[in-house]
């Protein structure tokens, strides 16, 4: 395969009267973890759909393994593994039995489905309830037997939509702990998608952190956090009428840059100042009911570029937009 | 695969194998004791209720299919089971046709054990073996038939509780039928003219003349006409749904 393994231009999708994804350009190369991070109804998951073929874009151009994802989605689908936000798994049938259901739809040949299932459920750690219904299984196992399925026919390109979410620490570190050996023993490239900070920090080498439809950051965890830059502190004043006061104190000590609770600035040298800071609101007698030192975080990023928090911005979103039906337009 | 995985589904839920076996022996007990005197009515073409009424249970357990096949499918839509088969190379008429595997079997089995119910009660089957034979094949269209009514419900829905809500719609059709009495003897000239209108009324006097007639031309080629529209038309229908739905 010639070319980087995922592809997108000006990527559109709207439904009715909602633009999901406002025109994104991204470019993920073989082999490599892409972190797509944003919050509830930034427009990932609408991403992952177009990119997979389940969705038609309504605007741009995408291609996946080197074929277009409108003109060409059964070599697309041939190429890919997908776990989608929702485990799509039927309740009824055994972790066995859904294996070799897939294998069958991939057209892997009788003799190997058997053998195929067996590596999988070890791989994924499933061995021992590989013969038990699905509807018996916790969050976790129903996350780690959905992987499996997306890997059955060894697909070079794999998507993961939110494939943590609603799982305990335990659980998410060993499917971390999978990605990250798939991507590096086996060379397969993924495209994650998530809204979980420390996921993308620790997995992605690189992240595109996606607002309203739109890329708004791109480039490595580290990159994107020098560019931040230096630490912020955060001050929020008992007297919410003090916060003018507050903010011409704190200036002197740095740049002020945006704050939900309270004013903050970013330190021009380093945390050394935040003794600073504490002397001089005690000078001019401030109380303060909070004060706070930020080392630079991927959420600090998407706060610099939106002027929200991750977290606020997914309450946000989910509050705007209500249900957000995948019904084409 | 996809037809096996959707009978062991069907098996492995009770209540969608239970019910449509049960519940239509359990009217068939209710009418057929309550309406025997019926054939003392001049026309009425047999002297056994039990007789006549037993063409009824296939229909109804057809009507089953219906909800099977289109709850089945709306869980697969709700659970995004559905779009894990469109990322895979099965062509949609592969889908469907798997999707329905189950729901065909359920009416071969609950054909199976209305003929048993029927025979031990001393019912005499007027077209023997052969008609055993034909209305097997019977029982296989009309349950494609309605069980593509049920996938056609669930893709333009994506709801199991839209499609149970079909259900009374249904049974409405079945009740203004000549499923109690023969069209020819209903004396309320609304009820007589709905009925005729009703293809429910074909397809259960189909069956009926192969247990109590024999071998009726005109019964068998509308029954058997009308049961093979309905599949046509339905799963067309659920091709074009399930079209929108993967978005291919």
């Amino acid at each position: 395969m010639e070319g980087p393994a995922i592809e997108a231009e000006g990527l559109v999708r709207v439904f009715k009267k909602t633009r999901a994804v406002d025109g994104i350009d991204l470019s993920v190369e073989t082999g490599e973890i892409y972190g797509f991070l944003g919050p509830n109804g930034a427009g990932k998951s609408t991403t992952v759909h177009m990119l997979t073929t389940l969705l038609p874009p309504t605007a741009g151009t995408a291609r996946v393994a080197g074929y277009d994802v409108v003109r060409q989605g059964p070599q697309v689908r041939s190429s890919i593994g997908a776990a989608l936000q929702e485990a799509a798994l039927d309740p009824l049938l055994t972790g066995r039995e859904h294996l070799r259901l897939q294998a069958s739809l991939q057209g892997l040949p009788h003799e190997t489905r058997r053998q195929r299932a067996d590596e999988l459920l070890h791989r994924v750690g499933l061995s021992e309830a590989g013969d038990r219904k699905v509807k018996t299984y916790s969050g976790g196992m129903k996350r780690r037997l959905d992987l499996a399925l997306a890997l059955v026919h060894s697909p070079r390109i794999l998507f993961l939509d939110e494939p943590t979410t609603g799982l305990d620490i335990q659980s998410r570190t060993a499917l971390w702990d999978e990605v990250a050996r798939l991507a590096r023993d086996d060379g397969v490239t993924v495209f994650l998608t998530t809204q979980y900070l420390e996921e993308a920090d620790v997995l992605a080498g690189r992240v595109g952190i996606i607002d309203h439809g739109h890329i708004v950051a791109e480039g490595t965890p580290e990159e994107l956090k020098a560019s931040v830059g230096r630490p912020t502190v955060e001050v929020v004043p008992t007297d919410p009428d003090e916060h003018e006061r507050a903010a011409a104190i704190i200036a002197r000590f740095g740049e002020p840059c945006g704050s939900e609770h309270g004013v903050a600035v970013r330190l021009r040298s380093s945390e050394a100042d935040l003794a600073g800071i504490v002397r001089a609101l005690d000078a001019e007698n401030l109380k303060v009911e909070q004060l706070q030192l930020h080392q630079p975080s991927l959420d600090d990023v998407f706060l610099a570029k939106t002027g929200r928090s991750l977290e606020g911005a997914g309450e946000e979103e989910e509050e705007q937009s209500g249900d957000l039906a995948m019904e084409p337009v | 695969m996809l037809a096996r995985r959707s009978v062991v589904r069907t098996l492995r839920q009770p209540a969608a194998v239970i019910a449509p076996l049960v519940f239509p022996m359990l009217l068939l007990a209710v009418n057929s004791g309550g309406l025997k005197s019926e054939t003392q009515l001049p026309g009425f073409p047999t002297s056994s209720f039990f007789a006549f009424a037993l063409a009824v249970p296939f229909i109804q357990g057809a009507l089953f299919s219906t909800m099977n096949a289109g709850t089945d499918l709306a869980r697969d839509i709700q659970t995004g089971f559905l779009n894990r088969l469109t990322l895979t190379p099965m062509r949609r008429l592969a889908v469907l046709g798997g999707q329905l595997g189950g729901v065909v079997t359920l009416g071969l089995l609950q054909a199976v054990v209305y003929l048993t119910v029927g025979l031990a009660v001393g019912v005499h089957f007027a077209s023997g073996p052969l008609g055993v034979l034909v209305l097997g094949v019977f029982t296989l269209v009309i349950s494609l038939a309605f069980g593509a009514l049920g996938t056609l419900a669930a893709l333009r829905t994506g709801s199991g509780e839209a499609v149970q809500g079909l259900f009374p719609a249904f049974f409405v059709f079945l009740f203004i039928s000549s499923m109690n009495i023969p069209r020819n003897l209903i004396q309320i000239t609304w009820f007589r003219d709905a009925a005729t209108l009703n293809p429910v009324s074909y397809l259960i006097e189909c069956v009926r003349s192969l247990i109590i007639t024999g071998w009726d031309a005109e019964a068998l080629a509308l029954g058997f006409g009308i049961a093979a529209a309905i599949a046509v038309v339905g799963l067309a229908l659920s091709s074009q749904a399930l079209k929108v739905r993967m978005a291919r």
